[in-house]
């Protein structure tokens, strides 16, 4: 038996995916493309849950989906569509509808602006040179299946760039919408963030769906931060509970930057976010926020590095899971302290707050340290909402149900609150508000 | 207003509470008194409608309503309250939101217009002078961080501002230094209205001096084996326990 489950886990995979066909881009991107795609099989190979990295994570579903290139939708998505989601207001934002760049939906800095932003194929058939530096370079996918796979076969995607000492006050939001009713529609996003010396730029990267549709996001984004520079980056993946999505976020950091990263995972029916970053000069900050919301089927899983590989940088990781139904959260924290990077000052802190006997959370911190000089704690906790602070505001006059919504509410507040961006704030409590109203009927511990 | 008949109850299955009966009228004061262990903080709970505890028997009426009945945040809206011995610190829950909610709450059980921010800071300005309570605490998440005299300071607070009928106060002396303790008792002292009741529970007399009790009963073994008028808790406080169980123990049942 299990013999033939191992056969079938081994057949080759990528064909389903892509069916050999190569994403378009100049000479030096069709070399990383073919690289990548020769990577796939059998040296990398479609991940199954005898690996260690996917361990709790079974991807075999995606198999059996009838998964296409998502094609360009038959309904037509206008500007009242994409409006609930704008979280940047009249900001930039770069909008892609089943991965195709929307032009007459984005709002892109114009020639006088302290940014560049636009579509990666609208650069590379202009001057591609910027991208040759960057694109590709970081999240080499050296290991990761859906890596390789998105940089073989990536359609489009969004660049934003800050020049040298640029202070960019206003986010820049990458919108990605599935609308496709087919179901099945795959779509590899790609991002690059580059923000040179000096500069300082926020990131909102969203992902939702205009369908009730099953599809298939592959994102991958990388960030690369030049001396002194600073990123918030907020990545936030809502789509539809039928939907696949995986992501790999990283980013390279140079001296005395600071990353400031966020992920928050409210929708799909499984998600895997990849979230990493090389802390590659003296000084670099890296501070990794994550909040994951998971109830009904849902799977939620991140799996986070910090790659300490040069002394004196700081790290501060803080995930938080609130996991309702029959949900299952996957948290795995990579810590990586190398021999030169002495110094070091590394946390990890994943909270868990289990709303259902029925829900799941497996949690692994995994620290690495070859140094001897360093500080690095991991605090790993699992617990259901406080009995006496729900009598407490209920005596108070509060009802059950609200009580209860407060309390869920205050679990994520710390996740929220590092949020330097409002409108995305807001739009947090919004959904923590929606998505735990009347939750009386949604708990099995209790009464 | 109160009318406990013969109640009965426990937690765990271990009997706490075994048949004890108690009347309390509107504008009155009682003071509970008793040993450690004799059942006064597992009244006080029960009233509340704490989970925790089961009643075996005996009944409960609060107004002319059947209290055991009710879950704890209709017996909070039709007026009850219990300032906790040990208020519980409850991070990320900003005081001001929360108690805003359970105002408006209670304030739509009783058919009242609910209260928008500028009322509600308007209320909540004038109690905090009332308890001396600094109001920068009610930016903070509730209790949290909050010494204990101020966690005592803010149970009463709360209760200024909820204006319940009947208020059970238990242990609100412990961990209070003298002057917190003049401040404490001066505003229940202040709440007290023709139409409300206060049921002081507490081991010491010292309370006592402050918020003047009407009637004195004694917890022992979870049954009020005496009851009498303030000069009782002089006698307690003069006496300790020992006399009264005694008696208890050579009378039988009172």
């Amino acid at each position: 038996m299990m013999d033939t489950l191992a056969q079938t886990d081994r057949e080759p995979a990528a064909a389903s995916f892509f069916a050999g066909e190569l994403g378009p881009g100049p000479a030096w991107l069709q070399t990383l493309r073919r690289q990548a795609r020769a990577r796939l099989e059998p040296e990398i190979g479609f991940p199954t849950t005898e690996q260690e990295e996917w361990r709790f994570t079974n991807m075999a579903p995606l198999r059996q989906w009838p998964l296409h290139a998502a094609a360009p939708a038959a309904r037509r998505v206008g500007l009242e569509d994409i409006e609930p989601f704008r979280l940047a207001g009249d900001g930039y934002c770069l909008v892609f509808v089943d991965g195709r760049f929307r032009q007459d939906l984005s709002n892109l800095p114009g020639p006088g602006a302290p940014l560049r932003a636009g579509s990666l194929r609208a650069f590379w058939e202009d001057d591609g040179r910027e991208l040759e530096n960057h694109l590709a370079r970081h999240a080499q996918g050296d290991a990761n299946f859906f890596t390789a796979l998105n940089t073989a076969c990536f359609q489009d995607g969004a660049f934003v760039s800050a020049p040298a000492n640029a202070v960019v006050e206003q986010p820049v939001q990458l919108l990605y919408l599935a609308a496709g009713e087919r179901p099945g529609a795959a779509v590899h996003a790609r991002n690059l963030i580059v923000a040179h010396h000096g500069s300082s730029l926020k990131v909102i990267e969203s992902y939702a769906s205009l369908t009730e549709a099953p599809h298939l996001t592959n994102a991958v984004t990388e960030i690369a931060l030049g001396p002194d520079a600073r990123v918030e980056h907020c990545k936030l993946q809502n789509e539809n509970e039928r939907a696949f999505h995986i992501a790999a976020v990283q980013a390279v950091q140079n001296r005395n930057s600071h990353w400031l990263s966020h992920s928050i995972a409210t929708g799909a029916r499984l998600a895997r976010n990849q979230i990493q970053t090389l802390l590659n000069a003296e000084g670099a900050e890296a501070i990794l926020n994550g909040l994951y919301l998971a109830r009904g089927e849902q799977l939620m899983d991140h799996h986070t590095v910090v790659d300490h590989a040069q002394p004196h940088c700081e790290s501060h990781e803080f995930y938080y899971g609130i996991l309702a139904g029959r949900a299952h959260g996957v948290f795995n924290g990579k810590i990586f302290v190398r021999q030169d990077a002495q110094k070091t000052n590394a946390k990890q802190t994943n909270r868990n707050l289990v709303l259902s006997e029925h829900a799941l959370i497996n949690t692994k911190p995994q620290l690495e340290i070859f140094a001897d000089d360093v500080k690095c704690t991991h605090g790993a906790t699992v617990g259901q909402l406080n009995q006496e602070a729900l009598f407490y505001l209920r005596s108070r006059g509060i009802g059950a149900g609200l009580a209860r919504q407060m309390l869920v509410r205050a679990f994520a507040n710390d996740a929220v609150e590092r949020i330097t961006l409002a409108p995305v704030r807001a739009h947090l409590e919004q959904l923590l508000t929606e998505r735990f109203e009347g939750l009386d009927t949604s708990l099995s511990f209790h009464d | 207003m109160l009318e406990i008949r013969n109640l009965s109850a426990g937690v765990d299955g271990k009997a706490i509470l075994k048949g004890l009966s108690l009347s309390v009228q509107a504008g009155e004061v009682h003071a509970i008194m008793g040993p450690n262990g004799s059942g006064k903080s597992t009244l006080a709970q029960v009233l509340a409608g704490r989970g925790e505890y089961e009643v075996s028997s005996g009944s409960v009426t609060f107004n002319g309503v059947s209290l055991l009945e009710l879950k704890p945040e209709e017996r909070a809206r039709a007026g009850l309250f219990l300032a906790f011995q040990y208020p519980v610190e409850i991070p990320g829950v900003n005081s001001t939101v929360f108690l805003k909610a359970a105002l408006n709450e209670c304030r739509k059980a009783r058919g009242e217009q609910e209260l928008d921010a500028v009322e509600f800071l308007a209320l909540v300005k004038k109690k905090t002078k009332l308890l001396e309570l600094d109001p920068a605490l009610l930016g903070r998440a509730v209790n949290e961080g909050f010494s204990g005299g101020e966690k005592k300071r803010n149970e009463i607070f709360q209760m200024a501002v909820l204006e319940p009928k009947l208020a059970i106060l238990d242990e609100t002396d412990s961990g209070l230094d003298i002057d917190a303790l003049k401040i404490v008792s001066g505003g229940v002292n202040k709440l007290r209205r023709p139409d409300n009741a206060t049921l002081v529970i507490t081991h010491y007399q010292r309370l006592l001096n402050y918020i003047v009790p009407d009637y004195v009963h004694v917890l022992v073994h979870g049954q009020i084996v005496k009851s009498g008028g303030k000069e009782l808790a002089l006698e307690l406080e003069e006496r300790g326990y020992d006399w009264i169980l005694g008696d208890a123990a050579n009378n039988g049942k009172p």
